[in-house]
């Protein structure tokens, strides 16, 4: 069962094949006994799913069953879930227990998912290999010995483990997409404002987007299509009506204009990870898409930009774990400062202090103008880039990260190191577009994925390329020995 | 003469009489338990999200409107980050590149009739922060916090240092207290913290154009201790430089309490609030059709109905000055005069017993235990002359005990007044025929002097009527009755 996607699932709810009791007691055995290898998942929700199925398996008996209704899933632990703990993958919260639901999550209620529990992922949202996280790192179901990505590097570790077979993800610089590359699954980061930030832990504001993650883009269109809404909860949620992703999925791609930015291949870029990248855009070539050669001049700029924005945003989103009210409080506090103090360097993990440490100076009296007003500035001029690409073409296409998954360790030194593994996938966020990723080769037996960068809302259009890429060929379906 | 200047300017808090909070649902009514009007927002709990208070942006646009502003058709949002028990976030999402009201001024009117305008510099939207509870008003050696009071919405009005003296700063203060009252925004109840203060002063040699260093005194709820606190900080700014010394910029704390105040923080020790705009806010876009009903619709201002008052009811620039410039107040005494159909008495007595009384016990007038009905009702007794002036007051004493209306008072304390003529005439001659030494006296005296003795014979008649005879005919009869002595 745990091989079947999320379409292949509902219909055998829906059919009867199995019920949804059987098939979540069949992801809750593979937990139980495949995660310790990964540490994918860090709470396990077994008693509530159960609960959830049996409700699940009556309205499917009686015929009124919601669009996912009975179907497993995972949420990253970013995702406030009312009563269930959490953590953020930080000690700061460690025995925070929400009253309340985020929207992402109560959509899926609505929807009648099962949920199996939450997915560990770097602290805060904060890395892009899983190794910030207070619950220690999770391990490549691909090779044991590297990173699975981050910061949704559980969700993405549990999807490609066939852990379950969806899981809600989180994308601010990259989060979702290297994450999916890494552990050759397909994962999407909608539109910014597609998705509530409601109940959504924030590491930057104005970047944050909630998005699916699962092995098909078919998949992805279904979790989407319970994902996304307009929410009066969230200010910077667009009210716009919510299309059927799945309905497009099967057209054709014949004339679709693919633009190939050349600043995607430069040298930074693995040769394997280039080849796979080529053949899938001559794949898509050979389906009928035109390929374009485009130029997005100011790419370059999106990391140090990003590292202001981001941090910046961040010095002032993760003030409010003081130790006062909730989460993490220091021992014996001997007066405010020492509360705030301490509570805060005993709480956050090295990369977090890190980066509100940037952020802080970047915001102070003196630097501002020269570190965040100068980083609006690129941003204005990366959103620009796009926009004149767009007028040409109706997708950008490209490698999704730099190289294959890399052993741990290995970046632990060096930041920048780190940083520059989201170069590709920074700039979307930056101009609040759609990405996904989509397996397209291995390369030392290892997933690489090819980026697709949509234009604002334009979601459909990409789940319409990247399932007609998926229906011919098998990277999707490509899996870690072993655990098929 | 002094031989230095001073030079004020305030920035006034003023909570906004909005249901709910700025950004969240909870509720912003004063005096509730504790953290019990605090929700997941204003807890500042992970993942949640503000969302502007729509009121709160019209009532900001109404300020502006009443003080001839320019509106900020696209205002923002921007956080300020600091530490502070009191403040959840970490931040207080306030306004300063684009505030959301602009330049303005407000007239003022000082104690010798002159009048002078104070501009205002800006006037931006935020949010309140809680209360820290200290020793004292919370278990000893412990601090607790009170977060009900956080996320309130608050306009910081910012004028510009044009004020000389505590005189004209109190007038500001208390004319923009009239302004927010008048137009609705504000309950203007100072006690409560509705309206707050903070004085910028310093002083230079008379006559000179360069401004001193300035201090900051904070948080002052009264116009009383605004006052004092002004004359103090002068003072203290003068000797200090009279002596060698020089003024250090400083934020400053006035204990109305002691009458003393203390330095908060110095400028090396100040913040540095990193402002920037907020990711979680849509900048704020007014739109001209929204001004325009809101213009329409705008509650009649302080000068405007003070110019009423003296037109459509003939008081005098002074009465109308203090029954006008607060909105609570002439809403009463409007009703008073519509149901009494008497102005005169209907300001007289809303002004006198009726404020002095609701001023010593601090009550406002919206909770005042006398009801406008319930004084029209009594005005009208006594302008029919069913009671006297005197009389009345014993009345306004039971209506204020709670005993009902004044006919009912009346009515039960037996306290109409007597006009009969007949009666009155008779009441009359028996107190002349019952002292006789007196009328003697009357009668001896300088026909300059004998006025003063009419007191004596009043007080025995209005004794021998209980209090009841109609003073102004006794009077009469009683001249009468001795001039036919004479």
């Amino acid at each position: 069962m745990h091989n079947l996607t999320i379409a292949e699932l509902v219909q055998g709810l829906q059919s009867k094949k199995f019920t949804s009791v059987e098939l979540t007691q069949h992801f809750l055995d593979r937990i139980a006994e495949l995660n310790p290898d990964y540490n994918a998942v860090i709470t396990v929700t077994a008693e509530q799913a159960l609960k959830a199925a049996t409700a699940a398996d009556q309205r499917l008996a009686a015929g009124n069953a919601p669009a996912l209704c009975g179907v497993p899933i995972l949420h990253k632990d970013i995702f406030c879930t009312n009563g269930v703990r959490t953590s953020c993958g930080s000690k700061m919260l460690d025995n925070f227990i929400p009253p309340y639901n985020a929207t992402v999550v109560e959509n899926f209620e609505q929807a009648g998912a099962v949920v199996l529990g939450k997915t560990n992922m770097d602290e805060f949202a904060m890395g892009s290999s899983n190794e910030t996280s207070f619950y220690g790192p999770v391990k490549n179901p691909w090779a044991t010995d590297c990173v699975p990505g981050g910061s949704s590097g559980g969700s993405a570790a549990a999807v490609a483990a066939r852990l379950a077979p969806g899981a809600t993800a989180t994308d601010t610089g990259g989060s979702i997409r290297q994450p999916a590359a890494l552990c050759g699954i397909t994962g999407l980061k909608p539109t910014y404002g597609r998705v509530s930030r409601w109940g959504m832990i924030a590491f930057a504001s104005s970047l944050d987007q909630g998005g699916p993650m699962a092995r098909t883009a078919e998949d992805c269109a279904l979790l989407l299509n319970c994902m996304a809404s307009y929410d009066d909860k969230d200010s910077t949620c667009i009210e716009r009506e919510v299309p059927d992703y799945s309905a497009s999925l099967n057209s054709s791609i014949k004339g679709l204009r693919i633009g190939v930015p050349k600043e995607y291949f430069s040298d930074g870029l693995n040769p394997g990870t280039e080849t796979a990248v080529r053949s899938a855009l001559a794949e898509l070539e050979a389906q009928g898409a035109e390929l374009v050669e485009i130029s997005l001049p100011n790419s370059a700029l999106s990391v140090p930009a990003y590292y202001v924005i981001a941090p910046a945003e961040a010095s002032a989103n993760l003030s409010r774990f003081d130790g006062v009210r909730y989460g993490y409080r220091c021992e014996e506090p001997k007066d405010l400062e020492d509360l705030y103090c301490r509570t805060r360097a005993e709480g956050f993990g090295e990369e977090v202090q890190r980066r509100i440490l940037i952020g802080t100076y970047c915001l102070s009296a003196g630097y501002y103008d020269a570190y965040y007003g100068k980083a609006q500035q690129v941003r204005q001029l990366i959103q620009q880039d796009f926009a004149t690409a767009f007028e040409q073409v109706d997708l950008i296409m490209g490698p999704t990260c730099p190289s294959p998954a890399f052993k741990f360790g290995s970046k632990g030194d060096d930041p920048v190191a780190m940083y520059l593994e989201d170069i590709y996938t920074i700039a979307t966020n930056l101009a609040g577009l759609p990405g996904m990723s989509v397996p397209c080769g291995l390369v030392d037996n290892k997933p690489v994925g090819l980026q697709i960068i949509g234009n604002y809302f334009d979601e459909a259009r990409m789940l319409n390329a990247a399932h007609q890429y998926q229906q011919h060929t098998e990277w999707h379906n490509a899996a870690p020995e072993g655990l098929v | 003469m002094s031989n230095w200047d001073t030079v004020i300017g305030l920035e006034v808090h003023v909570q906004l009489a909005t249901k709910t909070k700025i950004f969240s649902g909870a509720s912003t009514a004063f005096g509730a338990e504790p953290n019990t009007q605090a929700c997941a927002i204003d807890l500042a709990m992970p993942g949640t999200l503000p969302v502007l208070n729509k009121q709160a942006v019209h009532y900001a646009v109404m300020f502006g409107l009443a003080i001839d502003a320019e509106i900020g058709k696209e205002s923002a949002f921007e956080r300020k980050n600091y530490f502070y028990p009191d403040l959840p976030k970490g931040y207080q999402t306030t306004q300063l590149e684009k505030p959301i009201v602009g330049r303005g001024q407000v007239e003022i009117q000082l104690a010798d009739g002159s009048k002078k305008n104070i501009r205002i510099h800006h006037a931006h939207l935020e949010e309140d922060a809680g209360k820290s509870l200290h020793d004292g008003n919370f278990r000893h050696g412990v601090s607790g916090i009170d977060l009900n009071r956080a996320g309130t919405p608050l306009i910081e009005i910012v004028s510009e240092p044009d004020m000389i003296s505590a005189e004209e700063a109190v007038a500001f203060a208390k004319k923009l207290h009239s302004i927010v009252t008048s137009i609705g925004i504000c309950d203007g109840e100072m006690s409560q913290g509705s309206m707050r203060f903070d004085v910028n002063v310093s002083v230079k040699p008379r006559g000179s154009d360069t401004l001193g260093t300035r201090t900051e005194t904070k948080n002052l709820n009264s116009f009383k201790f605004m006052e004092e606190a002004i004359a103090k900080e002068v003072e203290r700014q003068i000797d200090l430089i009279e002596d060698g010394g020089s003024v250090i910029q400083e934020t400053r704390l006035y204990n109305g309490d002691t009458k003393t105040a203390r330095s908060m923080r110095s400028k090396e020790e100040a913040n540095d609030y990193r402002y920037f705009p907020c990711p979680d806010l849509l900048p704020v876009i007014v739109s001209d059709e929204t001004i325009e009903q809101l213009r329409r619709s705008m509650p009649e201002l302080p000068d405007a109905r003070q110019a009423r008052f003296v037109e459509q009811y003939g008081l005098s620039e002074y009465d109308a000055g203090i029954l006008g410039s607060d909105a609570p107040m002439a809403a009463y005494f409007e009703t008073v005069t519509d149901q009494s159909g008497n102005a005169k008495l209907a300001a007289n007595w809303t002004m006198g017993e009726l404020a002095g009384r609701l001023n010593n016990e601090d009550i406002s007038i919206g909770k005042s235990p006398v009801s406008a009905e319930q004084l029209a009702g009594m005005i009208a007794r006594i302008a029919d002359n069913s009671i006297s002036g005197k009389m009345a007051k014993q009345v306004f004493e039971a209506m204020w005990a709670g005993e009902g209306s004044a006919d009912e008072i009346i009515e039960a304390r037996g306290l109409k007044q007597v006009s009969d003529s007949g009666a009155l005439e008779q009441i009359v001659a028996d107190v002349l025929a019952a002292n006789q030494a007196m009328v003697d006296d009357y009668i001896n005296t300088d026909e300059a002097k004998r006025k003063k003795k009419l007191g004596g014979f009043m007080g025995q008649i209005m004794k021998a009527s209980k209090g009841q005879a109609n003073p102004q005919q006794v009077n009469q009869i009683l001249l009468q009755k001795l001039n036919e002595l004479l």
